[in-house]
C-alpha cells in the first residue's frame, strides 16, 4: 500500500476515538496552553528587563499551588469569594426570575421595561463601584451588590425569553383542567422555563466570576481578588500566578457543574 | 378494573362494567367495544340564543345558536372551516364567554372552565417534562385531589391501553399514544362531559379509526356526554348519536339530525353506515353550496 493511501487511514483512527475523543482533545488543549505558558516563562526568564517576573512560569507556579493546596490556603481564600458570588447570584435570581416571568407574560410590562433594562444591562457592573461603596455599610455588602448587578441581567432576560417560548396550548390545557394561578406557575411555567433559568444562571455565573476579582479589590481582607492584590503588592509572583490558576479552575468547575444540571433538567428529548 | 370506580356514584350492580368490556390491548384484532351504557351521569347542556363576535364592531361568527344536549348523548358539531364550531366548543368549555346568550350546564350558567367539562384539543399538548402517569394526573392535582392519583391513574391508563407506559416520558410515545394520554388526562378528573376539538385530525387513518371507536365506547360505558367538533362526515357518522350541522358566515345551526346506526354498523363499510354517510354528506353539501352561493351574491354586491 502506498503512503498516500495510509494517510487517510491514520486520520480516521485519530478521529474515531468515540466518546474519548472529547477528553483526548481537551488534554491536548491543556498541553498546548501549558506549552505556551512554559514558552512565555522561558522568554521572561531570559530577558534581563523581565527577569523579576520569572516566577510566573509554570514550574514555580505549580509548586506554589501545591503548597497552597496542602496548607489549606486555597480553601481559605476561595471560601469568602464563593460565598459572595453565591449571595450575589441568589439576590440576582430573586429579582431576575420573578421579573423575567412578569416581562415574559405581560407584553405591556415588556414594552415598558425593555429600554430601561437594556440600558442598565450595558452599564459595566464595576461602574457601580462608587455608588456601592456609598450605599453599603460593609465592603462585603458592596461586593455582593456588584456581583448581583452583573448577574441579574442574564437571568432576567433568559427567564423572560423562556416564558415567551412556552407553548400557549400548555396554559390552555392547564386552565381547562382547573389550574389556578399558583398551579399555573408551579406546574406549568416554572418547569417549562427551568432550563432557561439555569442557562441564565450559567451565564450570570460566568459574568459574576469575572467581576468578582476586581470587586474584591475593594477594602476586604479575604477572597481571591484580595489574594491577587496582596500577592502583587508583596511581589509574590508565584503565589499570584497560582491564585490565577485557582480562579480559573474554580470558575471552570462551577460552569461545568451548572452545565451538568442544565443537561439533567433539560426535558427536550432528541427526535426519535 | 371496574368502570364504576371511575364514575362518581355509578355503583349499582346493573351499571357496573368490567374491564373486559373495555377496549382490549390489541387494537388491530379486537371488535368494537360493546355499547353497554352506564347510568347516565353525563352533563345536560342547553345553548340559549348564543351569538358571538370576536370584537365589538366585528361581524358575528355565531348567531342565534339554540340547542340542547341530553345527559350521556354523543353529539357532533359538523361544519366547514370558519363556521365557528371550535369557538362554540370553547364556549361550552367555559374557555370563551359568548357576546350574547348563554351556555347552561346542569342548570348553571357556564362562566369558567371546570374539571366537570373537559376539552381535548387537536394537539395532545402533553407536558414534555412529565411522565405519562404524571400527565394523566394533572387534572386531579389541579383540583386538589392528589390523594386519588395512586388509585385512579393506573385504572385510567389501563382504560386507554397505556398501562404499560405509565413511567415513560410523554415525548417517547407516538402521536396516537399521546392522544390517548390526553384522553386519560381528560377522564381522570371524572368529568361529566368531554369536548373534543378535532382531536384525531393529525393522526393516520388506522389510528384515527381506533381512537374514534374507543372514545365512543368509553364515553358510552361511563355515561359521559360527548361533544365532538369535526369537519369529517365519516367521523361524525362513526362517533355521534346526533349531528348538528353548522353553516358559516355567521355560524348558525343549519341541520340537527340523528344518526340511527347500531354499533356494528358504525364500524364502517356496512350498508347502514354508507346510507347514513351519504345522507349526511348530502345535507353537508347542500348547506355548503348554499353558503357558497350566498358568498357569491355578497361578493357581487361588494364589487358593485
Amino acid at each position: 500500500m502506498s503512503d498516500a493511501a495510509q494517510i487517510p487511514q491514520f486520520a480516521f483512527r485519530l478521529w474515531s476515538l468515540g466518546r474519548a475523543r472529547g477528553l483526548v482533545n481537551g488534554l491536548i488543549g491543556i498541553a498546548l496552553l501549558l506549552g505556551l505558558w512554559w514558552l512565555g516563562g522561558l522568554i521572561v526568564a531570559n530577558d534581563p528587563d523581565l527577569y523579576a517576573f520569572a516566577n510566573f512560569a509554570p514550574e514555580p507556579t505549580l509548586k506554589r499551588l501545591w503548597s497552597m493546596v496542602l496548607s489549606g490556603e486555597v480553601i481559605s481564600m476561595s471560601g469568602p469569594s464563593l460565598e459572595r458570588v453565591g449571595l450575589g447570584l441568589i439576590y440576582a435570581a430573586a429579582f431576575g426570575v420573578p421579573v423575567g416571568i412578569l416581562i415574559g407574560r405581560a407584553p405591556r410590562i415588556h414594552e415598558l421595561t425593555n429600554v430601561p433594562f437594556q440600558f442598565m444591562r450595558m452599564i459595566s457592573p464595576l461602574s457601580w463601584m462608587p455608588i456601592a461603596v456609598m450605599a453599603f455599610d460593609t465592603w462585603d455588602g458592596a461586593i455582593v451588590f456588584l456581583i448581583a448587578m452583573a448577574a441579574v441581567w442574564p437571568i432576567l432576560f433568559s427567564t423572560a425569553a423562556g416564558v415567551r417560548r412556552i407553548d400557549p396550548a400548555w396554559l390552555k390545557v392547564a386552565r381547562n383542567l382547573g389550574a389556578g394561578p399558583l398551579h399555573m406557575l408551579g406546574s406549568v411555567i416554572l418547569p417549562a422555563i427551568a432550563v432557561d433559568i439555569l442557562q441564565g444562571v450559567r451565564l450570570a455565573l460566568g459574568v459574576a466570576w469575572v467581576v468578582l476579582v476586581p470587586a474584591e479589590y475593594l477594602g476586604v481582607t479575604s477572597g481571591l481578588g484580595f489574594a491577587i492584590n496582596d500577592a502583587r503588592d508583596t511581589l509574590d509572583y508565584d503565589r499570584l500566578a497560582a491564585t490565577v490558576v485557582v480562579i480559573g479552575i474554580i470558575g471552570f468547575a462551577l460552569d461545568a457543574a451548572v452545565g451538568r444540571i442544565v443537561k439533567k433538567l433539560n426535558w427536550v428529548r432528541a427526535a426519535h | 378494573m371496574a368502570v364504576t370506580q371511575l364514575m362518581p356514584g355509578a355503583s349499582t350492580p346493573a351499571t357496573a362494567v368490567s374491564g373486559t368490556d373495555l377496549p382490549a390491548s390489541s387494537p388491530a384484532t379486537r371488535s368494537p367495544a360493546a355499547p353497554r351504557r352506564a347510568a347516565t351521569k353525563g352533563a345536560h347542556v342547553a345553548v340559549k340564543s348564543l351569538s358571538h363576535a370576536y370584537r365589538r364592531n366585528d361581524g358575528k361568527v355565531l348567531d342565534g345558536i339554540d340547542f340542547e344536549i341530553g345527559q350521556g348523548e354523543i353529539v357532533a358539531l359538523l361544519g366547514r372551516s370558519g363556521c365557528g364550531k371550535s369557538t362554540l366548543l370553547h364556549m361550552l368549555a367555559g374557555l370563551t364567554q359568548p357576546s350574547e346568550g348563554e351556555v347552561v350546564i346542569n342548570g348553571n350558567g357556564v362562566r369558567e372552565p371546570s374539571h366537570k367539562w373537559v376539552m381535548m384539543f387537536q394537539a395532545p399538548s402533553l407536558f414534555p417534562w412529565l411522565s405519562v402517569a404524571q400527565n394523566a394526573a394533572l387534572g386531579l392535582k389541579f383540583t386538589r385531589r392528589g390523594h386519588e392519583i395512586d388509585a385512579r391513574i393506573p385504572e385510567i391508563l389501563d382504560l386507554v391501553d397505556l398501562g404499560a407506559f405509565a413511567d415513560r416520558n410523554a415525548q417517547e410515545l407516538s402521536g396516537g399514544q399521546q392522544q390517548r394520554v390526553a384522553l386519560a388526562r381528560s377522564l381522570a378528573p371524572q368529568p361529566e362531559m368531554l369536548l373534543l376539538d378535532e382531536p384525531f385530525s393529525a393522526l393516520d387513518a388506522f389510528t384515527r379509526r381506533n381512537l374514534q371507536r374507543d372514545v365512543r365506547a368509553i364515553a358510552r360505558n361511563l355515561g359521559l356526554t360527548l361533544v365532538i367538533v369535526t369537519h369529517d362526515v365519516g367521523e361524525a357518522v362513526r362517533m355521534a348519536d346526533r349531528v348538528i350541522v353548522l353553516q358559516a358566515n355567521p355560524g348558525r345551526v343549519a341541520e340537527d339530525t340523528a344518526i340511527d346506526l347500531s354499533e356494528e354498523e358504525r364500524a364502517g363499510g356496512a350498508e347502514g353506515f354508507q346510507r347514513e354517510h351519504s345522507r349526511l354528506m348530502g345535507v353537508y353539501s347542500r348547506i355548503a353550496e348554499a353558503a357558497d352561493a350566498q358568498d357569491d351574491i355578497a361578493n357581487d354586491f361588494t364589487q358593485l
